[in-house]
């Protein structure tokens, strides 16, 4: 907190100094940015109101690719319906599987200490430094050279997506763990609570930013995964909504692809937006950091 | 230090392992076997009849020949030309990463003050907007009659329409800018805002202007959060092979490595070569692996201290 006040004082007092048409210049490329990484995405979604089949140019508006038109639209395409549904299965079941294991394993690694722990603790960064083409060619090979009996798309897809979103949740979890200390629990030993009353009741509440933070990563990974998916999809019936888009455009399309990919941005929104209301009831209730910052942070390192 | 001591005998260290096993053991069987896979498949057989892989899992077995295929491909040969395609696209990538990144996450982290929540906002934005919708996203725009194509003319800079989406090298490299910066913003943030404010205001006492302040104190302190940065996003840009396709509907003139692996794995079926490619490419970027590994376990136990 002091720290964000002295660099408030600093800049003011740099401003008076006259360094302010600089900073002005850094604005106006930082709304530029802003603009230039947004505006072609709202482009896209008002290219999926089109009621023509124009997929460059902007045509009066109309439903027609979500559900008007009786083949061609979201609604009424299954192969779209199906990577629809696919894709939502499959986030909301990774995010299930996910973000329990990942918990449990940050509470471990976090206190675990030892020379076993230190190898672990490597093993679950490794599959945020591996590039997503070799976790997906590492998978596609060991379906098909190892584990033979499990059945292929959907299943496999959920394996390897819970793989690749595991270490996300560990390090936002961790990250969490290190700012609440061991004091709490420590405090409700104390009083009397078990080991796992303690973590029940004291610990996993001070960590719900935390995992709110991580569902919605999760959920936000899966949802994006092209390449794992893909090399795990055997067919029409497991393709996902990243595939449809990226076959899509090959094949010459419908602005329907642009709807598929609006449906998909809004659901995604809506469940970060209804995720970060409860996370700021939560924390008017607990008083606890921010943890968008942390799901923030722990995106990136 | 002592109370230290007595929480550490009152938590067995078993209960804490038996945490982590479930974790453990999944990373285990759908990670380490899998690369393992790899590595098999690469040194192993090929069945002669059916071409189906026989993977040689005992490291006594492995066959380097179809790895000493690949190596002499990638020295002088054909593949040789698209590791220094793909190094070329990364780095001018990266490049334009810097060149938008680093103002961006300066002034957002440093400078503003009362946009700061905002634009924090809208800078996490395109983690939640399907990466391939922002690439459909510029497809849309730079189709022949698209709007580039017609600011382009009502500028003045072009007089007939250019199809931009027929194999040309900028259209991929800003395309991975503009996929990638992002995740490079976010990164360098982070580091950004973590730079002691009092430092600077030290410099500025001492007499330094706002620039050399800048140049002197800030840009060498946020040297290793740039490095982490651009190691976050050029690991996955060395393994992208769906941005170039997708914007060059897969034009050979702008192949990647990925494309050549996908291309072994699905399209022809030699797994094995796909499989000596991916641990070339692994043995290419280990060095940055590890940079990213040591860096990340030191802040933890920073963190943790």
């Amino acid at each position: 907190m002091s720290l964000l006040r002295s660099d408030r004082a600093s800049s003011r007092r740099s401003s008076r100094r006259g360094s302010r048409g600089r900073a002005h210049g850094l604005a106006v490329v930082t709304w530029l940015y802003v603009l230039w990484s947004l505006l072609p995405v709202l482009v896209a979604v008002r290219i999926s109101l089109n009621s023509g089949k124009s997929r460059s140019a902007f045509q009066p508006m109309s439903f027609r690719w979500y559900w008007t038109d009786p083949t061609l639209s979201v609604w009424h395409d299954d192969s779209l319906q199906t990577a629809l549904s696919n894709t939502l299965t499959l986030a909301c079941l990774t995010m299930l599987i996910a973000t329990p294991v990942g918990v449990a394993m940050a509470i471990g690694l976090h206190r675990w200490r030892g020379k076993v722990s230190g190898a672990a603790n490597g093993l679950m960064l490794l599959p945020i430094v591996t590039p997503e083409i070799v976790f997906g060619v590492a998978l596609f090979l060991v379906f098909t050279q190892v584990y033979k009996g499990l059945p292929g798309g959907i299943t496999t897809q959920l394996l390897g997506h819970v793989t690749f979103t595991l270490s996300f949740v560990v390090v936002i979890i961790r990250g969490r763990l290190a700012a609440i200390g061991t004091q709490y629990e420590e405090a409700a030993r104390d009083l009397g609570a078990s080991r796992f009353q303690a973590i029940r009741l004291v610990l996993l509440p001070l960590l719900g930013p935390a995992i709110f933070a991580s569902l919605m990563t999760v959920f936000a990974t899966s949802v994006d995964d092209f390449v794992i998916s893909s090399f795990l999809s055997t067919g029409a019936s497991t393709e996902t909504v990243p595939i449809k888009i990226y076959s899509g455009a090959r094949a010459g399309s419908t602005p329907a692809l642009n709807a598929l990919a609006t449906v998909m941005l809004v659901v995604t929104l809506v469940a970060v937006g209804l995720a970060a209301l409860a996370m700021r009831m939560m924390n008017r209730r607990s008083s606890g950091t921010d943890g968008a910052a942390v799901g923030l942070t722990g995106m990136s390192i | 230090m002592t109370g230290r001591v007595v929480v550490a005998r009152r938590r067995p260290t078993r209960v804490w392992a038996g945490f982590a096993l479930p974790g453990i053991g999944w990373l285990i069987a759908f990670f380490l076997v899998p690369i393992y896979a790899v590595l098999a498949v690469a040194f192993g057989q090929i069945e002669p009849l059916l071409k189906t892989p026989q993977p040689a899992w005992n490291p006594l077995d492995w066959d380097y020949a179809a790895m000493g295929r690949v190596l002499d491909r990638i020295v002088g040969g054909d593949l040789g030309t698209v590791f220094i395609r793909t190094f070329w696209f990364v780095a001018l990538a990266l490049v334009g990463c810097i060149a938008i990144g680093y103002p961006v996450a300066y002034f957002v982290a440093r400078k503003a003050q009362r946009s700061r929540g905002i634009l924090l906002a809208l800078l996490v934005l395109p983690f939640w907007i399907s990466y391939l919708m922002r690439m459909l996203a510029w497809t849309n725009l730079l189709q022949l009659d698209g709007f580039v194509n017609k600011a382009l003319g009502w500028l003045g800079l072009m007089d007939t329409p250019h199809n931009w989406l027929d194999g040309d090298w900028p259209t991929v490299v800003i395309g991975l800018v503009y996929g990638y910066v992002p995740f490079f913003i976010l990164a360098l943030y982070a580091a950004l805002e973590r730079i002691d404010g009092r430092l600077l205001e030290a410099s500025r006492d001492l007499g330094a202007s706002a620039f050399s302040t800048f140049l002197r104190v800030t840009l060498p302190l946020s040297v290793p959060g740039l490095l982490a940065a651009s190691v976050i996003t050029v690991l996955p840009m060395f393994g992208d092979y769906y941005t170039n396709t997708y914007l060059t509907s897969g034009s050979p003139r702008t192949g990647m490595i990925g494309n050549q692996i996908e291309y072994y794995l699905r399209g022809s079926s030699q797994p094995q070569t796909g499989a000596s490619l991916v641990l070339v490419l692994m043995a290419f970027l280990f060095v940055l692996m590890l940079y990213y590994l040591v860096t990340t376990v030191r802040q933890q136990r920073q963190a943790e201290r």
